[in-house]
């Protein structure tokens, strides 16, 4: 047995996604969002929370996924992850379990779509659950985001 | 007892002495003769020594006791401040400085002060003008340090000789790390006394008993035992370094005794004039001043001894910053109650919101107030700097330092210093010529630096302006394109002032030779991108021949900022206040097109025009069907700017917020805010509008 660790699991685009607890925040339900200009497509904007400015990105987006109108259920997750504190748009938030470390492997070559450097590895749950491990710290990597776009200008 | 509880205010206060210290130095360096500066120089390191005894900071008290007995000369009319007393004495101060600075850091503030103290040691026996005069040792015995007697010593000197006794003249000298000199030297004198008859001792021995002295005094004794015997006795005493007894006899202590009687030793006649100017000088110096210091020193002396004047207590920073971040937040709150209060138009609310209203307005005056600084804690350690840079450059140059009592936000104040001293540099390196070059120009040697700080509308502004050879524009031009900050078509292009804001570029720098003052051309771009962080603005303004201008603009504070809010369609934004001219409606009619773009008359003058909504990408506010148009007359520097926006809200005190470490450099904003209705508002940044 390895340790166990409390994940926030989320949904986005029929998979889950899984942070562990002590990097998120909170979760908040949708709020209104002000338009910031000339940033990546992908942030949405800034949300007040409780005083504090603080950008908002849809998940969707960040992983080249076609972005979707939000819903009853979408959720923006609060992350921190160094000195960066970020929201993350997605389709569901509703659950925290306990994974097992040991049950984590190490990414495959692609999986739905994703550069397999967001991840830090997939858990299996349960018998035919599997849950998707967020490398935060990629995700929120900017300097990757602004050498494509030179690229593709 | 637990110093910790005091070392912060040990660290506050030392650093205020070691400021003032500092100041007066140069104030004296000005005016070497009058003694009233002296005197609160003198007051500072005294203050200073005990607090660092007290605290056992002991190099620091030591160092500190060195230059107060320097100072206590000066002050007693016993030595004439030169040169070589006042780079010893700002030495001494540097390292005062970085000693406090290490125990600031955690340390313990021990330092190497060895050579200092030796050369302070050699100014207090007066010594240090004639190193290489060969009658040195004379002047050591018949100096300053008091070896002399009086004719009453020198009798009872001179009969004990004749009656067959030995004399003997001992300097007895301490180790360096002697923690009771006191007791040592009452060490010493008990032997003496014991083995014969002291019969003078300098520093007397009341001053010794009270450690008022260094680390060596001298012995005039009648012993009852042999030279040897006596050296051993002494040096027996812990912590004696050495001991030298030389014996005198007649004609020895003919001469001391007469070269009291004269007031100058017989030794060289180089001495004996040095010696005769100083003291005529002396006496001049102490008749001149006399009638006018009490006159100068009586309203300093209300103002320095801080009975009367404003009553103050220190404060934590951090709880300031939390008053401040509290208030911004009861802020947003003020801005939401006024906003329902209008909604529910109910007389009782409107008032109770009303009154609180203006509390809080008188409040936001006093948390700013509190915040505020005088640019004087960013100034006064230019004086200094501007010194010692100009004697390792070879130049003469004078800072004139006005405004200094301007106030600006404590944010603020932490962040100029640096840019400020890469501006000031850089003028004294690359502004100011040599005294050669300078006299050849027809220019007086002495170059001025003026250092100005004043208060315009919302702004402070901080100028740093000398008369030297101003910034040679073909120069830049060529390094410009030489370093590929612009190529060489666009160059032809630009304009003098646009050629001058190039040395702000990255990665230029104009100086034919590196010098390690000014470097290698890192410097103005910092300086631009730190005030331009700070919300200012740096410009440049050169005359080749007479000198260069370097002008900063900086925001009074960096927290709360009126500004106009504005709606584009759906989305809201914010403009500061402070750029905005006017606000006006032009029919669509009065825009015109020059050369594809849009231009209106204002007031005289042909100005650009910007959509808001073009430049922001909003694209719920379709300008095109608007027979009117809203703008917002903007200024930057001396460019003016119209600015089309879809509907005026009005005029608000808002709170500056980041948008965070995720979002950096977005173009046209420098921050957002939070309305009253709890949505964030993004602030434009006014200046990017304008090209």
């Amino acid at each position: 047995m390895g340790e166990e660790t409390k994940v926030i699991v989320f949904g986005l685009a029929n998979e889950e996604y899984g942070i562990e607890v002590e990097k998120v925040r909170t979760i908040e339900r949708m709020v209104p969002i002000t338009r910031v200009p000339k940033t990546m497509t992908f942030v949405k904007g800034v949300i007040n929370l409780r005083g504090v400015v603080i950008p908002v990105i849809d998940l969707r987006g960040r992983f080249g996924l076609p972005e979707t109108e939000a819903t009853e259920s979408s959720r923006i997750v609060i992350v921190a992850a160094g000195d960066l504190e970020v929201g993350f748009i997605v389709d569901s938030a509703n659950d925290v379990i306990d994974i097992d470390s040991d049950t984590i492997d190490t990414p495959p070559e692609v999986v739905g779509g994703i550069k397999a450097k967001y991840l830090r590895g997939v858990a299996k749950v349960g018998e035919d659950r599997l849950l998707i491990m967020l490398n935060l710290s990629e995700v929120l990597n900017k300097s990757e985001i602004i050498q494509l776009e030179h690229i593709e200008a | 007892m637990d110093m910790n509880a005091y070392l912060s205010m040990f660290i506050d206060e030392s650093n205020d002495h070691l400021q003032s210290l500092n100041e007066n130095l140069l104030k004296l360096e000005s005016a070497p003769e009058d003694i009233s500066i002296v005197q609160v120089i003198f007051r500072s390191a005294h203050t200073l020594k005990g607090m660092s005894a007290t605290m056992g900071f002991e190099d620091l008290a030591s160092l500190t006791h060195e230059m107060e007995n320097v100072l206590d000369l000066v002050r007693n009319h016993k030595l004439r401040m030169d040169n070589f007393i006042f780079d010893t004495l700002f030495k001494g101060l540097d390292a005062l400085e970085s000693m406090v600075q290490d125990i600031m850091g955690g340390g313990t503030g021990k330092a190497d002060v060895a050579s200092i103290v030796t050369s302070l040691k050699s100014i207090v026996k007066g010594d240090y003008k004639d190193d290489s005069a060969a009658a040195k040792p004379a002047a050591a015995v018949a100096g300053d340090d008091g070896s002399t007697l009086d004719q009453f010593q020198s009798s009872i000197l001179l009969q004990s000789i004749d009656a067959g006794m030995t004399v003997f003249h001992i300097v007895v000298t301490l180790r360096d790390d002697c923690v009771l000199k006191a007791a040592r030297a009452y060490m010493v004198f008990d032997f003496l006394e014991r083995s014969g008859e002291i019969v003078k001792s300098s520093p007397s021995s009341q001053d010794i008993e009270q450690e008022k002295f260094d680390r060596s005094f001298t012995v005039f004794t009648i012993a009852s035992i042999p030279e040897a015997e006596l050296r051993s006795g002494i040096e027996s005493v812990s912590e004696i370094e050495s001991a030298v007894v030389t014996q005198l006899d007649k004609e020895s202590l003919q001469q001391l005794g007469v070269s009291t009687a004269q007031g100058a030793p017989t030794a060289s006649a180089s001495i004996a004039v040095d010696t005769v100017s100083a003291a005529s000088a002396q006496a001049a110096a102490a008749a001149s001043p006399a009638p006018t210091a009490p006159a100068g020193s009586a309203p300093a002396a209300p103002a320095s001894g801080g009975g009367g004047g404003s009553r103050t207590i220190r404060v934590d920073i951090d709880r300031l910053d939390s008053l401040m971040n509290l208030f911004s937040e009861l802020l947003i709150d003020r801005v939401r109650l006024e906003q329902l209060a209008s909604e529910i138009r109910r007389n009782e609310l409107t008032e109770t919101v009303e009154h609180m209203s203006r509390v809080s307005s008188d409040l936001q005056n006093i948390v700013l107030k509190l915040r505020m600084v005088p640019v004087e804690s960013v100034f006064n350690r230019f004086p200094r700097m501007v010194r010692d840079l100009a004697k390792s450059l070879d130049k003469k140059i004078e800072l004139v330092i006005s405004g200094a009592d301007t106030e600006l936000d404590r944010t603020v104040i932490d962040e100029i210093g640096d840019p400020l001293v890469h501006l000031l540099r850089n003028s004294l390196d690359h502004g100011i010529e040599s005294v050669a070059d300078r006299l050849a120009a027809g220019k007086p040697e002495t170059g001025t630096v003026h250092l100005r700080a004043y208060h315009s509308g919302n702004h402070v502004f901080i100028e740093v302006e000398e008369d030297g050879r101003g910034i040679n524009a073909d120069r830049v031009k060529q390094t410009a394109i030489k370093n590929g900050v612009v190529d060489a078509e666009s160059a032809k292009r630009l304009t003098d002032s646009e050629i001058n804001m190039l040395i702000f570029a990255a990665g230029f720098s104009t100086a034919d030779k590196i010098s390690d003052i000014s470097g290698r051309g890192v410097g103005l771009d910092v300086v631009k991108t730190k005030i331009e962080s700070l919300g200012g603005h740096v410009s440049v303004e050169s005359a080749q021949g007479r000198g260069t201008k370097f002008s900063i603009q900086l925001p009074l504070t960096l927290s709360i900022i009126s500004a106009m809010l504005i709606k584009l369609g759906a989305e809201k934004y914010a403009i500061p206040l402070s750029s905005i001219v006017e606000t006006a409606i032009v029919p669509r009619e009065q825009i015109r097109k020059i050369h594809g773009n849009r231009m209106i008359d204002y007031r005289g003058s042909v100005i650009p025009l910007v959509s808001l909504a073009q430049v922001l990408g909003c694209t719920s506010f379709p300008e095109e069907e608007e027979h009117e148009t809203e703008i917002l007359v903007i200024r930057k520097g001396t460019k003016l700017c119209a600015v089309t926006v879809d509907e005026f809200l009005g005029q608000s005190e808002i709170v500056l917020k980041t948008l965070g470490k995720y979002l950096t450099n977005i173009e046209a904003i420098s921050g957002a805010t939070i309305l009253g209705d709890g949505q964030v508002a993004l602030i434009v940044d006014p200046n990017a509008l304008i090209k």
